[in-house]
């Protein structure tokens, strides 16, 4: 198995509260990896700190052989790291079929002068842009909504669509936090089939979810985070029976004494 | 174009290409039909085509990339002064026409950028105020800088500004044709700039449907967000202001030109804060609505002097209100009333950020057109 990522030794402060000490984890090309934990135990900071919307305290990343930029979000995103928010954060006032085309803007290149002279190099630039974007909105299962303002989507497929949006990066990883948040039985299977559809298409997935069953199906790996500590990392049938992690769920265990 | 189009009322949804044609004819017409009330109403026509442009400028800044500018005006100063300086008995330097205008347009955008700079990480009514401050701080150098070398003239500022000259073709001249035909330079001013405004337009929407012009979108409507997808944030800024920039820079070179005079009481505060009334009375985000915007208010004020005072004397026998007060509680007035009935603007149009023939190919395919609000 090859390694996609590696985190060493990752540390993040804010204040008098560590909200991350030490994690290292490893994601190989092409699982699905589960990153689970309690409340606040630092799964969306992790995250922060890996699309350097954050900067560690402590530790780098280590992506496809070399060191990710910390602190510079566009630049992770070119190397191949795109990410969904836990509450969606999509582009409002544009169309679904334009927020996917924004997600592209990374890939393109036309500059003031291509726009301004509208050259040839442009224009064929905006047509693939706009024809991959079609794509992922039909990937995703959203096509017909492509010219319906995102605000206006269902919660659901503002879910699917910021997938779709995540997906224009043209990543290698997909970090997605909380995906299945607020979907009822049958949003989550199909969400299920979609992120598998997104493993089999050759990209890595990194999910932090709080739906066990979703997390226990899909994932080939899951670490959990505790209190900013990871706790444990293995296949989800080790994790389940994993002592310190039942006690960090059900309370009890060394943390209560 | 299409906006505009759309905007017609009546005739712009039923037979766009009528609409089309209308627009076009009105632009050509308007100074002929201004003509027959005075020579001034040519001369406020004019006007109102440079105060679209900046209204034009003013929108991609505002409306586009979602940065609250409160100093544009300061950029129609660079504009001005630039061409003042470069065009004048001043220096005594009289460089050429097309020379100039690149240079206002860059000095402007260098403008942009430096004011950019320090306000990258602001937002809202903390970037309105450094940039409210900002374009005080050029009006007053423009004011102060005659000591101890006289640079800008204070406040009498700079006179006999050369006029537009095309190649050899001096728009300040009237044109006679035969024995009692004339064509007034106002005309030929008029033309000038609806030219230029027609091809900020052109310019404008070709940025909005862009990589780039989506880059703004995202940004304004989130910008953690559009970090996420890899929008480079700092440069996109720096971009929207620089280019927002430069075509206040182009408007005030045209005006520096048009008006012979430049001095630095007509860059103050309420200007700034009368071409972004413009752009929220249209309607901010598209380019329909700046057009609109400028239009109505730079003509509003002008009829206001022409039917306001008269009617006060024929009514109180004396001016009660000034026109000049006048028109600033009516334009508040206005902007009260858009904000309870029509928050959007005037035209509330939704801008595009792709191409309309792209779009189509696909919803052919589609079951149903969803309404997009």
């Amino acid at each position: 198995m090859i390694t996609l990522l590696e985190a060493r030794n990752i540390g993040k402060r804010f204040g008098g509260l560590q909200a991350l000490s030490d994690v290292s984890l490893t994601i190989r090309k092409g699982e699905v990896y589960g990153l689970i934990g309690p409340n606040g135990a630092g799964k969306t900071t992790f995250f922060n700190v890996l699309t350097g919307a954050y900067t560690p305290d402590g530790g780098d990343f280590v992506f496809n052989g070399s060191e990710l930029p910390s602190g510079k979000p566009h630049k992770v995103v070119g190397r191949g790291i795109a990410r969904t928010f836990q509450n969606i954060r999509l582009f409002r006032d544009l169309t679904a079929l334009e927020n996917v085309m924004a997600g592209h803007h990374i890939r393109t290149r036309a500059g003031i002068w291509g726009v301004l002279t509208q050259n040839r190099f442009t224009r064929e630039e905006e047509r693939l842009t706009t024809e991959r974007a079609y794509e992922l909105l039909r990937y995703v299962g959203i096509e017909r909504f492509a010219d319906v303002v995102s605000k206006n989507l269902s919660y659901g497929d503002q879910r699917r669509l910021e997938i779709a949006r995540a997906l224009a990066t043209e990543p290698q990883l997909l970090a997605l936090d909380e995906p299945a948040a607020g979907m009822n039985a049958t949003e989550t299977g199909q969400l299920k089939q979609l992120i598998q559809q997104i493993r089999n298409d050759g990209i890595t997935v990194m999910l932090i979810e709080h739906d066990v069953k979703l997390v226990m199906g899909l994932c080939d790996r899951v670490a959990v985070l505790d209190f900013g500590k990871k706790i444990a990392e293995d296949v989800p049938a080790v994790v389940q029976k994993d002592d310190a992690v039942i006690a960090a769920y059900l309370g009890g265990g060394k943390h209560a004494h | 174009m299409n906006e505009l189009v759309a905007a017609v009322p009546w005739l712009g949804k039923r037979n766009p290409t009528a609409a089309r044609w209308l627009i076009i004819l009105v632009a050509i017409a308007a100074p002929f039909i201004a003509w027959q009330f005075g020579r001034s109403w040519v001369r406020i026509l004019d006007f109102a085509l440079l105060y679209m442009m900046l209204a034009l400028g003013l929108n991609l800044v505002v409306g586009f990339a979602g940065l609250l500018d409160l100093g544009y005006i300061a950029f129609y100063a660079v504009g001005a002064y630039t061409f003042a300086f470069l065009a004048s008995p001043h220096f005594d330097v009289h460089l050429p026409f097309w020379v100039i205008l690149p240079l206002g347009a860059a000095f402007a955008a260098l403008a942009g950028v430096m004011l950019g700079f320090p306000v990258l990480r602001l937002r809202g009514d903390y970037l309105a105020i450094v940039t409210l401050g900002f374009g005080e701080i050029v009006r007053i150098f423009m004011l102060n800088l005659n000591y101890p070398v006289n640079i800008t003239n204070g406040p009498q500022g700079i006179n006999m500004i050369d006029p537009i000259n095309l190649f050899g073709w001096d728009l300040s001249r009237n044109i006679r044709i035969g024995e009692d035909f004339t064509i007034h330079s106002l005309f030929l001013y008029y033309y000038f700039f609806l030219a230029a405004v027609v091809a900020s337009i052109i310019f404008i929407q070709r940025l909005q449907i862009s990589r780039i012009g989506r880059a703004w979108a995202a940004m304004r409507d989130d910008e953690l967000a559009a970090k996420a997808i890899g929008i480079n944030t700092r440069d996109m800024k720096l971009l929207a202001f620089a280019l927002g920039a430069t075509f206040g820079g182009v408007a005030g070179a045209l005006f520096g030109a048009f008006q012979g005079f430049v001095s630095p009481e007509s860059f103050s505060l309420m200007e700034s804060i009368a071409v972004l009334t413009m752009v929220v009375f249209g309607g901010m985000g598209n380019l329909a609505g700046a057009v609109v915007g400028a239009f109505v208010l730079a003509l509003l004020p002008e009829l206001l002097r022409d039917v306001a005072v008269p009617l006060q004397q024929t009514l109180f026998g004396h001016v009660l209100l000034d026109p000049e007060v006048l028109r600033m509680l009516l334009l508040s007035l206005a902007m009260i009333l858009m904000m309870l009935l029509r928050p959007a603007g005037m035209i509330p149009a939704r801008a595009r950020y792709c191409h309309d023939h792209h779009l189509s190919h696909h919803l052919n395919n589609t079951p149903k057109r969803e309404a997009a609000k």
